[in-house]
Formats: C-alpha cells, structure tokens, sequence
C-alpha cells in the first residue's frame, strides 16, 4: 500500500483552497458585459395568467429586456422534462404535463416562473421585476398529499385527470393476500414521511454567455452532473446542438440531490444570454431557493407485515401516495417508484412483497431526489414496522431483526422486488452496533434517567440501500432515459504528474483527495502529483455525475480502468527501455522491474518516453494518456444498523439525543477520514428530517417554511458525539470492492431516531418532524 | 432594497431633528431587524437615521440599586458586563442568549424594546424588573412600555436614550427556543423584589406583557410549587406552526416554575 494510498485518511487537497475563501463559485464569476436576471414569480399557488403587462418594466432603467413564455415558446425552447417512465396501472406511460420553463397562461405554485427580466445591475432588475404587472385569476389550490386525489378536488393539469401521475402496483397481490389471510399476526403502520427542503449551502446560480463568433453557449451553472446538463439542454430542451454547448459545474457548494435536475432558471438563462447577446447571470437569493429548488420525500403511507408465530414475516403490503408537487422535475417518477419499492425487502427474507404507489400532482414546488431519494422513504417505513411487529409479537427490536435478516451465507440475494443484494452481514453489524452501544446497559441507563425526570428510550434501524447507480441495462428496462455508466481518462504530463478527469463531480465528496488516493495507489505516483479535474464539458471527456453514491463505486472503477491500461502500456515501453520481454516486466509501487533482475524503471520515466519517443517499441503510440468507462454489473448494497438513544423531557417534550452508534457496510474505504465525515453529514441530515426539518405549505398552497426563520435546520447542538464503525463485506461484482456512503447516514438515522423516541414515551408512532409540541402532545396521549 | 438617504448624527438633539425632518425616516440601532427588512425589500424609509455614532446613547452605568444600560449597548456588551452581572445575572444571562454571537454584537436595548418583536426576550426583563424607559423627552414605566404587537408607548421621533433597571433580590428568565428561528416561543421573566414578586412573559402571546396572575400565585409562597395548579389562559396565546395555543399556555406554566426554581 502507498503511503497516501487506498485506506489512508489523508486531509482533504481541496480544504486549502475552500479554507482560504479561493473556491470559485458560479456567483463568484463575473464577465465583462455581464447582466443581471430576476425571475417574477407566482405569489399565487394556482392561477390563470389573464395578461401580462411589461411595458413599464421594458422601460425602466437599465433593462436590457423581460421576456416571458411566450417568446420562450416562440423560439421553440424547452419545455423541461422528466427523464423517467413509470407505467401506469392502465398500461399507459405516466401522466407527463408540459413544463414550461416560463409560464404559458397558467401558474401551479407559489414561486412558479412567470417572467425574466434582464437589466444591467441586480438593483435594476429587482426594480424593474416589481413593475410588471401580471393579471392572476387565482383558483382553488391543491395542497394536501393525501387529498391530491381525491373525489372533487380541483383539477391542475389537463393531462392528468384527478391529479394522478401514476398509479404503479408492483408484485404479486394475489399470492399476497393469501399469505395475510393465513398469518399468525398482522401488524401495521400509518405514516407520513415529511416533505424536505434539501438546503445546500450554496443557492442555485447560473450564468450564460454567447460567443456569437463560435455560435457557443457556455453555461456556468450550479450542477452535480454537467454533462447530463448538457445533455438533457441539447436533446430535449432545444436549447443548442451539444457540440455548440458547454456546461461548467465550478465549485458547487453542497447538493444533496438538489442540483442534479435542469432547472427552469438554467434553461432561461442558457437562451436569454443568446437572446439579448449579453451574458447573463442569475443567483437565487433564499427565499427563491425554498420556494424552487426541489424538494424531498412527501408521502403518506400504510404498510401492513403478515407474521406466523415465531415472528417471521411472511409477507408486506404497502400503500403510498407520493406528492410529486406541481411538475415533473428531471428524474421524479424514479423517487417513489423504483428507488422506493425496491428497497422494501430491507435487510429482511420477507418473501412477499406487494406495493400500491399513487403519485399526484399537487400546487407545491417539484418534489425530486434528495439525499437518498426513495430509499430513506422505504427505510423509514420498514424500520418503524418493524418495531411496531416487535412491540406486537413482545419480541425485542433486536431479536425480531435477528430472525428476519437475510443470513450472510445467502448472498447474492435475490429479493422479491427486483434488487439481488451483491454481499452482507447484517448479523454483524447489527451486534458490532450492540456491543458499541452497551445495549446490556440500556435498562439501568433508562433508571437512572428517570430519577432525573427524563424518558430514556433506544431505538434500531436496519438498513440496506441501493446506490452505485446504476447497471445501464437495468436503468433502461426500468424506463430511464440514460445509461449510468461513468468515465475517466488520467493523463500523464511528460514531467512525471497526473491529471485525472472524471465525470463525476464533487461538491464537497472530497473526490480530489479519494480519487487522487486511488490513482496514487494504482500507479505509484505521489500523492501530490496527482490532480483530479471535472465539472467541465470542455476538459473532461464524459460523466453521468455524482448522485446515489455513485461517485467511487463507478466512477472510480473508471479512473482505476484506466490505469490499468496505462499499466498495460506502460510495460511495453519499459520492456523496450529496458531491453527485456514485455512478459518479464512487473509492475508495482510505481515501478516496472525485468522480473529476476534488479533492473527498473519508473513509471515516470516510462511516461517522459512516451512523450519524447526518441527509442521506442514499434507499433506502440506515444503519449501515455488512456480513457476508460465503467457501466457496472449491480447497483452495491451499503447496509448497517444504527442505534439512537434519547432522552425526552415529558414536561416540554423536548428531546436529546444522547448517544448514537452507526455499524456500516461500505466495502472497502478508501479514505476513512472523508467516509466519516459522511457518515456524520448524513447522519445529521436524517436527524434533521426526525427532529426539525418540516416543509409546510398551508392550506391556500403558501409556503409557510419559506426561510429559516421557520425552517428548522439541524445546527451542531442537536447533534450528539457519534459512535462510528464498520462491518464491511466484499461486494464481488465491484472491482475495488467500494459500496458508496454519501446517503446512508440519512437513510438509516430517521427510524432510529423515532423508533428511540416511540420507545421512550411507550406510543406506538410519533411522526416527523418530531418537534417538541409533537411530542409532548404524545406523552399526553401515552400517559 | 430601495434608495434612502443616510444620516449618521453624533447627538439625540441632531438624531431627533433629523428624524422629524424626514418624510418617512426610521431610526436604526444594531439594525438586525430594519436590514433585513429593507434587504427584503418590505420596508421603503425615505431617510435612514444611524444612532451608532451618538456615544451619549452607549454604556452601562451602576448607581445604588439601579442598573442604567443605554439604548445602543449591545447584547454582547450586557452579556460580557461585570456590573450587571454582579447586580442582575438574569439580564446579563438574557442578553449572552439573543440571537446568535453576530446578532449580540450589532443588536442593542433600545433597537430590541422599541421593535417590540412578540418574540423577543428584552420586553420581558424591562416589564418583569419594574425598569424604567428613559427617552429625549420623558420617563416610561416599563409595563406601559409595550402596547401590542410591534407598537409601543414611543411618540412619533421619540427616541430611547436609556433603561434603568432596579435591582431585584433575585430574578431568572427562561426561555423556550423556537427550533428554527430559536427566539422565545415562550419566555418568562420572574424577580422577587422587596415590592413582592414580578413576571413577565414574552413569545406566547401578541406582545410582551407583565404576568399578574403568575405574581398572585407566587405572592405568598415564592416557589415553583405555589405554580402547580397555575393555567395561562389558552385563548390568549400565540399559535402556529411550531407551537399551538395550549401547548404555549402548557410551557409558560413550565418555564415559570423553572425560573422561579432558578431564583432559589
């Protein structure tokens, strides 16, 4: 193993540029004739656009132009789309209403776009976005999830009648019935997975310019994915041909899913800069960023567990209605649908598995991927039955996990709802997190809590997920647009130093240290020679980007592809050096060695021969720069369990919590340090959806957590100090054996949080956010 | 935000003829809710009167049993005060937990009471400690102080010049954070004093204001027992999001007897 190798927690390269403030953001670009855009809103959730009248804001000072939907729609852009199918139960495609990017004659939420306007500074355009005058004809609003569809409820989209997208039953009903009828138990759960605002740090921005010499459009925007920007601009929203279109994703400050999707903004301001032939530039101020980013999660729930005598399940059922908000945004349909029921057999053998999802439309803002996306929905929902199954059957949360678990020696497993799990050993984790966690001790802890005045309570969650997407194939059988592969090209420089392109992209991953780590471990080279490029059409080659904790389980598996080819042609370059059979050569630490001699060759030398080819081997091209893809086999299966204990003060409902343990399957770490620090991110993301963070819009579709004067963010004191370890598998279809770990901390935090509160005050559920009213309104109930 | 005149005066004499002359002029102190009001383009002053530079309004003065902080002192300035410290913990401790440490080091006394934010946390101190508010042209009894949601006794161009406030025997504040913006969803103020006890209770309902039934409860018996049977009335209270009304009448209940119980 190099020094600065795979498995070494090397401080992050990118902190020294981050730390001294010389990150370079979209905003933080600025470019001679630079002009500034404000996007006029809906106030209204629901309205018809009678007219709009720009005349007084074409006039006011500064303003280079206010645009609208119609000349939008007159140059033929856009509209936006969602690039996944989900059949409904009618055997037709989902329900895809069009999406303009600008407002065509109608509005459907609070934040919608109705207009641009463009002027020379921002004070400009704010001033002149207030002159025009929009006539609403407001309507009746859709609001609710669980009322979206229903009898009488004002319509939103021709297309799709009751405001149903999809309905999509998946598995065996039948065989399921059967197995309910005959069980010894059943258990069940209602539930609500509250809506999230995802919140990176960094609003969204973008800025446009247009070369009217090269015919080019180079769009600076705040992306995890500018190739698939790029792609979906050029492709489907007519926006410029994809060689005429370059998409830079600079240093992107946070994501969480959020950025993945091409935006209304991005689409406008990539065709107003060629419009008005003056860059363009447009950052969402905060309030813009609650009311359009995309938002996370929103379903209402039931799932029913059959169990026999022994506490086995023999068979689930679940229905959801899932909001997908007003339109489709990029990838919605896949959220409750494919990254949601393919995770319901969790860690469990449940051999029986059928779903109901019915996703609506309603006068919200787009609801998308958010960290996890469908599997922190399906965790929640499992884990939280599951406790309710142990509560019935007297068992302990533990032991009912135990009986159910996937044994270690059944993998691969294939489960009944599509996935087959690549490797695991959920027993271990499950008692590595017990032992960790003194779950012996629990019961006196409790004790001595409650001579405080406190309600001490624990709680397990027991994850799986699916990331590392995704398998091409499987993403197109499903109804994905795109293949999920990812691609890297590492690149000597005739000096001896590497450049690393990849297509995914880091937004605060630390990819420039782990994939530096990686390459330094394959080829030898020093750690500080190595440079990881990407978030540029125009310098890296392709890339699908970085969401579902994909970034090193494919796209590293690109980058270490890639060296192994420069390994491969690195040997015949040494044989010639050196004078021996290409056979003879080994390669290792960085150097090729004529095997049985002392003689060698670094692999720096080989790559300076590359380039200056002055005695080289016939027939071999010079430079020493290869590409790899890497579409891979499986999606990978992180799982573990975490356990949460809290403290509740019943006189306020308030709850601590006081200690948290996490027993993850991630592989093989590259850098310990980073996968940490993860761990802990996403852990306080899914402590943030359990304790504070709750997206409301009332009743009229306003939305009432607008800033963070009403939307509770997750800050260090709610956090506790964690307790973070591992039990890794070997997934054997990965080539470095990497699972991926960006979401798991937010998939597997929220049961365990609730199943500790749940346990703490003995009610059966307590839903999320579990503020303090919420609580404390169950302890009354309780008592 | 929109265009508006600055004007930074280095007396209250200046400051208050500068602000009668304005067609629509506001006074700024720390500024933490004026900024960002006008950042959002919800207020539109036509002149903006900075009384940062009136070294008259700043600092804090001990006289026998009286505590006198100017109307510019900051949070962080109380918060770090050996006087008030050694004379009213309770306040110091109120100011160390405005806000977060940027807030405590702009925000002031007078620009805190004379917002009169429901939610705020120096209403209740000023209205529970009997203080009393000084201006450029009178003296105002705390508890007449604060009229109702963001309206206070203050005339037209009346400007704060200070507050003094008595020495109690003993006094706690607590508060009950809102998770998200962590101002008081209800904050109560209790002192005993030779005059008998005193309460005051903020972020439950539409204003500030003096809690004479907490104080008949603790009349006779100054402790949080004496609270036990006490019920803050529910149609009176705040309720939203975060907190409904019976919960808020539930926690004035709770943090009066815990501030009672800290004045021990």
């Amino acid at each position: 193993m190099q020094e600065n190798g795979i498995g070494a927690s090397v401080r992050r390269k990118e902190d020294q540029r981050f730390l001294l403030g010389k990150g370079r953001y979209t905003d933080d670009i600025n470019v001679a004739g630079q002009t500034c855009a404000v996007f006029v809103r809906s106030p209204h959730a629901h309205a018809v656009i009678e007219g709009i009248d720009a005349e007084a804001a074409g006039a006011a000072p500064g303003v280079v132009a206010v645009l609208t939907g119609e000349d939008l729609a007159a140059d033929g852009i856009g509209p936006l789309i969602c690039g996944v199918q989900v059949t409904s139960d009618d055997g037709k495609p989902h329900r895809a209403p069009a999406h303009p990017a600008l407002a065509l004659g109608k509005v459907n939420y609070v934040g919608d776009h109705v207009a641009v306007v463009i002027a020379e500074t921002l004070a400009q355009a704010r001033d002149a976005a207030e002159l025009v005058e929009v006539n609403y004809r407001p309507l009746p609003a859709v609001a609710s999830t669980a009322d979206a569809a229903g009898e009488g409820q004002q319509q939103i989209h021709e297309e799709a009648p009751n405001n149903i997208c999809f309905n999509w039953p998946f598995g065996d009903k039948e065989a399921n019935d059967e197995a309910f009828a005959g069980a010894h138990k059943v258990s069940s759960i209602e539930l609500v997975n509250n809506r999230m605002v995802t919140n990176p740090m960094e609003p969204r921005a973008a800025l446009g310019e247009y070369n009217s010499g090269t015919e080019e459009i180079t769009l600076h925007l705040t992306t995890q994915n500018p190739h698939v920007h790029r792609l979906v601009l050029a492709a489907f929203n007519q926006l410029a041909p994809e060689h005429k279109l370059r998409v830079v994703g600079p240093d992107v400050g946070g994501g969480f899913g959020a950025k993945i999707f091409v935006y209304a903004e991005e689409l406008v301001v990539g065709w107003a800069c060629r419009k008005v032939n003056r860059p363009v530039k447009w950052t969402a101020d905060r309030t813009e960023a609650f009311m359009s980013d995309a938002h996370g999660r929103d379903h209402v729930a039931r799932a029913e567990m059959a169990l026999d005598e022994n506490g086995k399940f023999l068979a689930m059922r679940v229905h959801t209605i899932a909001n997908l908000g007003a339109y489709l945004s990029t990838f919605a349909t896949m959220v409750p649908s494919y990254l949601y029921a393919f995770l319901f057999a969790g860690q469990y053998a449940t051999p029986l598995i059928y779903s109901e999802v019915k996703a609506v439309f309603t006068n919200t803002a787009p609801v998308d991927a958010s960290r996890g996306a469908g599997r922190p929905e399906a965790t929640y929902l499992l884990e939280r039955l599951v406790d309710v199954c142990a509560a019935d059957m007297g068992l302990d949360p533990a032991e009912i996990r135990r009986r159910n678990f996937i044994p270690k020696d059944a993998f691969p497993y294939q489960t009944p709802v599509v996935q087959c799990y690549d490797s695991g050993d959920y027993e271990a984790a499950l008692d590595k997190a017990m032992e960790l966690a003194d779950y012996g001790g629990f019961e006196a802890r409790a004790a001595e809590a409650k001579d405080r005045g406190k309600l001490r309570g624990i709680g397990f969650s027991s994850y799986v997920e699916a990331c590392g997407i995704a398998p091409s194939a499987a993403v197109g059988q499903l109804g994905g647009g795109v293949g999920l592969w990812e691609s890297a090209q590492v690149r000597f420089n005739p000096t001896g130093n590497v450049q690393v392109f990849t297509g995914t992209h880091s937004h605060g991953q630390g990819h420039e240290t782990t994939f530096a780590q990686l390459v330094c471990d394959q080829l030898g080279v020093p750690f500080e020679n190595i440079e990881v490029i990407h978030g540029d059409t125009a310098k890296t080659q392709f890339g699908m980007g970085t969401y579902g904790s994909r970034s090193l389980a494919v796209g590293g598996v690109a980058i270490a592809k890639a060296c192994d080819k420069l390994i491969a042609k690195g040997k015949k370059i040494a044989a010639h050096a050196m004078e021996a059979a290409e056979g003879d050569i080994e390669f290792a630490g960085g150097n090729y060695t004529v095997a049985g001699t002392d003689k060698s060759m670094n692999i720096a030398e080989v790559a300076f021969n590359a380039y200056v080819p002055h005695s080289y081997p016939e027939g071999v091209e010079p430079g020493f720069d290869e590409n790899a893809f890497f579409d891979p086999m499986n999606f990978s299966f992180p799982a573990g369990t975490h356990i949460c204990e809290v403290e509740v003060d019943p006189s306020t409902g308030e709850v601590e919590i006081v200690d948290y343990t996490a027993v993850d399957d991630f592989g093989k770490l590259v850098n310990p340090m980073i996968v940490e620090g993860q761990v802990h991110g996403g852990i306080v993301h899914g402590i943030g959806q359990a304790l504070l963070e709750g997206c409301h819009y009332d009743a009229d579709g306003q939305l009432v957590t607008a800033s963070y004067m009403d939307y509770a963010m997750p800050r260090a004191d709610n956090a506790p100090d964690f307790r973070v370890d591992y039990a890794p598998t070997d997934p054997p279809h990965n080539p470095l054996g990497v699972k991926g770990c960006g979401e798991a901390g937010a998939i597997g935090a929220p049961p365990a949080v609730i199943n500790a509160i749940a346990n703490a005050i003995g009610a059966k559920h307590v839903e999320m956010p579990a503020t303090p009213e919420t609580v404390w309104r169950a302890c009354q109930a309780a008592v | 935000m929109y265009e508006f005149s600055y004007h930074r005066p280095a007396s209250v004499a200046e400051a208050a003829e500068l602000i009668a002359n304005a067609a629509d002029g506001k006074l700024v102190a720390g500024g933490q809710t004026l900024l960002p009001t006008i950042k959002h383009r919800l207020a539109s002053p036509s002149d903006v009167i900075d009384l940062g530079g009136i070294a008259e309004l700043s600092g804090i003065v001990v006289n026998g049993n009286i505590v006198t902080v100017g109307a510019m002192t900051t949070h962080a300035e109380v918060a770090a005060s050996k006087e008030v410290g050694e004379a009213i913990p309770a306040l110091a401790a109120l100011a160390g937990n405005i806000g977060d440490p940027a807030v405590r080091n702009c925000g002031t006394l007078g620009g805190s009471i004379a917002n009169n934010d429901p939610a705020a946390d120096y209403p209740a101190a000023v209205i529970a400690l009997g203080a009393t508010v000084r201006t450029n042209r009178r003296e105002i009894a705390g508890e007449d102080f604060f009229t109702a949601m963001f309206e206070t006794a203050l005339e037209e161009d009346e400007i704060i010049v200070a507050v003094d406030f008595p020495r109690p025997e003993a006094a706690s504040y607590m508060k009950f954070e809102n998770p998200a913006s962590r101002y008081a969803i209800v904050g109560v103020f209790v002192a005993r004093t030779a005059a008998g006890p005193r309460a005051a209770v903020t972020g439950a309902t539409a204003c500030a204001h003096r809690a004479y039934r907490l104080e008949e409860a603790l009349q006779a018996d100054f402790s949080a027992a004496a609270l036990d049977d006490f019920e803050a009335p529910v149609d009176k209270m705040n309720s939203d999001i975060h907190a409904g009304a019976e919960y808020r009448a539930h926690l004035v209940k709770v943090m009066a007897q815990r501030a009672v119980a800290a004045c021990a």
